[in-house]
């Protein structure tokens, strides 16, 4: 759990550091100002105490199995409640603070750390809980549902963003395969932790102030009446048997019998074009494709990590600056 | 020490909230400049969506608000809320800058005042109420008692007119409860005290209005309404065990 | 509750707590970027980033036990590191008759060493930095408005929402609540959203004390006095020391 997370220094390689540190800055830049819009006078100190909530939601531990314990990321969470924008601007100030103040991750590893961390969370989160929306009941219960949902996906992109650098910026001689299995699995399971008090956090905030909650401010208050409560082990066994099965999924991609997705790749003629310019090519880093079984597969398998990271993300950024700037055009043609 | 002069009138306000729920009924008050009064009355009763009103924080819905013969109104917003210095309930709402000295600060400089006059309110305003020496604290590590001296300081650095407290000694200790009522005796401000303290409306105050369901309901000499007993029973306002108004005295 | 988030402030006055907090936290930061940069084969180098942490940790007034428990808190990060050398590729080394990975061993090293080095200096910055001076250092460093106010309510009010987080928990232990498996976690789900509504409505409260003084919008500056060249010249000379080993390192090997 701790590795996608709060990554220490020297994780990666400094050209890796440098490039996440480029990225995460001209997107938190943007939700910077985004947010900016958005928040009214009102909502800084309520940003700010949002902050403070993430943050010790971070300390506040929730049993795993057991007897352990896990912790919340809070990304999705914060996307949910305050907005995308806000919420990874938010996030993005604990994880900084924490890494300044308290250690907690590198300060050199900021760039991988906020963009895993914060952006992909929150973002990419955010456009998880609009999709599953849809395919969700328009009650309280489906919005509870896909909180949950975008809670446990926003933990595994993480999980597939840190092992996508890793192919880019490994310091030691462990395949892209390996960690990108282990990467995920493990955090397929952190995931349903996430998603599951994600997903009560959020039911709870329904119950009491609906009006808080950025993600459904487009329904009616009275949507949120109707409350068909899902039995927590139905939840728990459900989230934990998709994740089982997810996780088999992507082990069978990792493993030497490439099946599916490598189809997929031959087919669009992928797999040829990552075969050329091979692994051999400098930007891989040599210590992640050192032992890779095989070639294409690896790549398809980044390539579409890459892709789903960004595409999420990229949704998540779209549906956050896009919508306003129409609405403040209209704003200037009535001036 | 009574001049004729209201510093506070307020006129047939009414408000409800969104869903409906009616909090204030024609409400009518006036405070005379200098004066201390109490606000009395239950839970529920209106007094602390009335206060917000009183510095413009909830808008007006209906009826009148004047402080010192300026109506309360968009235009004058900002000199209304340096007249009415407000002290809410919970002081860890009211202190939210990492510093004492920054938190009295906030207001002088949201008035426009330069840095050199912001210190010397921020030294006055602290010392008024015994704080010079947590000047540079945290307001997270002071008692609750330094928190609502501070809380007080903050508003007073903004030389206010009128100082409006919501329940000042809730959560107090008896000898912080001791110190503020001291202080508040010895600010020569006109003061509104909400409270359903009523042995400190009766120490405090030579006159108190009791509000009811969103309108006053009895307006007299602080000795007289609380030995009412039946109007004191009516609207759920109780004196501590074994307190007798007239032993203990009205108010100096 | 985690104890590592505790205030890490140290009570006593050393040289390192009069630099100005801007310099202090550039000069952080920008160790930290160096000792990054620094080759991991360069042990050398890092014996002398090691000598100036150290040095700086005393100047600062940490006694060792007090050092060393404030580093033992960021363990669990690096602990991925040691599994390093038992996982991945390359030549073997035997060791302690254990056969681990070459690179692997370099590799858990690099985390190793760096990330000790940087929390020293982020132990360095913590512990002679009040929050409300970090706060302020960072609105000299030009950083946006919104930024900072966030951080400075995020501060104000964090203790309380810890502290009322806790007395959840304690609420929840008293009648009898011991969870050990995940489906046990609701109240704990449901406690954490509720948390959030009372922390939202807090932040209206405060709000609306802040537009009771005057609040228009734009927080108001407070007075501080910049950064003196002499302070900045302090700040800056760790990282520099750190960035020239790197860049001596680069070069030679």
């Amino acid at each position: 759990m701790l590795l996608a997370l709060h990554a220490p220094d020297g994780f990666l390689s400094a050209p890796v550091a440098f490039a996440t540190a480029f990225i995460s800055v001209v997107i938190v830049g943007a939700a910077l100002r985004q947010s900016g819009r958005e928040l009214k006078d009102k909502q800084v100190p309520l940003a700010g105490i949002a902050a403070a909530f993430i943050f010790a939601a971070q300390m506040f531990n929730f049993p795993v199995a057991s007897g352990t314990t896990g912790h919340l990321l809070g990304g999705a969470l914060a996307a949910i409640l305050l907005g995308p924008a806000t919420g990874a601007l938010v996030v993005t100030i604990v994880v900084v603070v924490q890494a300044l103040l308290f250690a907690d991750g590198g300060l050199s590893a900021l760039g991988y750390n906020v963009l895993n961390m914060a952006i992909v969370t929150s973002f990419g989160g955010y456009a998880v809980f609009l999709l599953a929306r849809k395919l969700m009941p328009r009650n309280a219960g489906g919005i509870v549902g896909a909180a949950g949902l975008a809670a446990a996906a926003s933990v595994v992109l993480s999980a597939m963003a840190f092992s996508v650098e890793w192919l880019f910026g490994a310091t030691a001689p462990i395949d892209f395969d390996n960690v990108f299995t282990a990467m995920v699995g493990v955090h397929l399971l952190i995931g349903v932790g996430e998603g599951l008090i994600s997903a009560l956090a959020i039911g709870a905030v329904l119950a009491s102030r609906p009006d808080l909650v950025y993600g459904v401010r487009d329904l009616k208050r009275s949507t949120f009446a109707d409350r068909t409560p899902v039995p927590m082990r139905t939840f728990v066994a459900g989230g934990i048997l998709a994740a089982v099965v997810m996780a088999t999924v992507v082990s069978q991609f990792a493993v030497d019998s490439p099946d599916g997705l490598e189809t997929v790749a031959e087919d669009t003629g992928f797999a040829d074009q990552a075969t050329d310019h091979a692994l051999d090519s400098s930007i891989f880093a040599d210590y992640a494709t050192t032992g890779v079984a095989n070639e294409s597969v690896s790549l398809a398998i980044a390539g579409f990590s890459g892709g789903a990271i960004s595409l999420a993300v990229g949704y998540g950024l779209f549906l956050t600056m896009g919508p306003r700037r129409r609405s403040e055009s209209r704003e200037t043609a009535t001036v | 020490m009574h001049s004729t002069a209201n510093s506070l009138t307020v006129t047939d306000l009414s408000f409800a909230y969104p869903n409906g729920h009616e909090v204030l009924d024609g409400l009518s008050l006036s405070v005379h400049s200098g004066e201390r009064v109490a606000l009395l009355g239950p839970n529920g009763a209106g007094k602390t969506t009335f206060a917000l009103h009183l510095n413009g924080v909830l808008e007006l819905q209906r009826g009148s608000i004047n402080v010192n013969d300026i109506p309360l109104n968009e235009e004058n917003l900002g000199e209304i809320r340096r007249r009415v210095g407000m002290v809410f309930q919970n002081a860890d709402d009211q202190l939210f800058m990492p510093s004492v000295r920054e938190d009295v600060a906030f207001g002088p400089a949201n008035l426009g005042l330069d840095k050199a006059q912001q210190a010397e309110r921020v030294a006055e305003a602290l010392a008024a109420v015994d704080a010079s020496d947590f000047a540079e604290r945290t307001p997270h590590h002071l008692s609750g008692g330094e928190k609502r001296r501070v809380a007080i300081a903050t508003v007073l650095a903004m030389h206010p007119d009128l100082l409006v407290l919501d329940e000042p000694t809730s959560g107090l200790d008896p000898a912080g409860r001791r110190e503020l009522t001291n202080l508040l005796k010895s600010l020569p401000l006109t003061q509104l005290i909400i409270t359903h303290d009523l042995p400190l409306a009766l120490e405090l105050c030579p006159r108190s209005v009791i509000i009811s369901g969103g309108r006053v309901v009895a307006d007299g000499p602080t000795e007289e309404l609380l030995s009412d007993t039946q109007l004191l029973a009516q609207h759920r306002l109780e004196l501590p065990y074994g307190f007798s108004p007239v032993v203990a005295g009205p108010a100096t | 509750m985690a104890g590592a988030h505790r205030h890490l402030l140290l009570h006593t006055d050393s040289p390192l707590h009069r630099i100005a907090p801007e310099a202090k936290i550039v000069g952080t930061f920008l160790f930290a970027v160096g000792v990054a940069l620094t080759p991991r084969r360069a042990v050398w180098a890092f014996a002398i980033d090691a000598v100036v942490v150290l040095s700086l940790l005393a100047i600062a007034g940490y006694r060792p036990r007090q050092a060393l428990t404030r580093f033992a808190a960021v363990l669990p990060f690096v602990a991925f590191a040691v599994f390093i050398p038992f996982i991945a590729g390359g030549d073997k080394t035997d060791l302690f008759g254990l056969s681990l990975s070459t690179e692997g061993l370099w590799a858990s090293w690099n985390v190793i060493a760096k990330s000790v080095l940087g929390t020293g200096a982020s132990l360095i910055l913590a512990g002679t930095t009040p929050i409300s001076e970090v706060v302020r250092g960072l609105g000299r460093l030009r950083m946006p408005p919104i930024v900072v106010s966030i951080v400075a309510f995020m501060f104000r009010y964090l203790d309380l929402i810890v502290e009322e987080m806790g007395r959840m928990r304690v609420a929840m232990t008293a009648r009898g609540h011991d969870p050990r498996w995940l489906w046990q976690a609701k109240p704990i789900a449901s406690a954490a959203g509720a948390m959030f509504v009372r922390s939202y409505e807090r932040g209206e409260r405060v709000h609306s004390a802040m537009l009771a003084r005057g609040f228009s919008g734009t927080m108001p500056q407070m007075e501080h006095e910049p950064a003196s060249p002499t302070d900045w010249a302090r700040s800056l000379t760790p990282p520099v020391v750190s960035i020239s080993l790197a860049l001596v390192a680069l070069i030679i090997l």
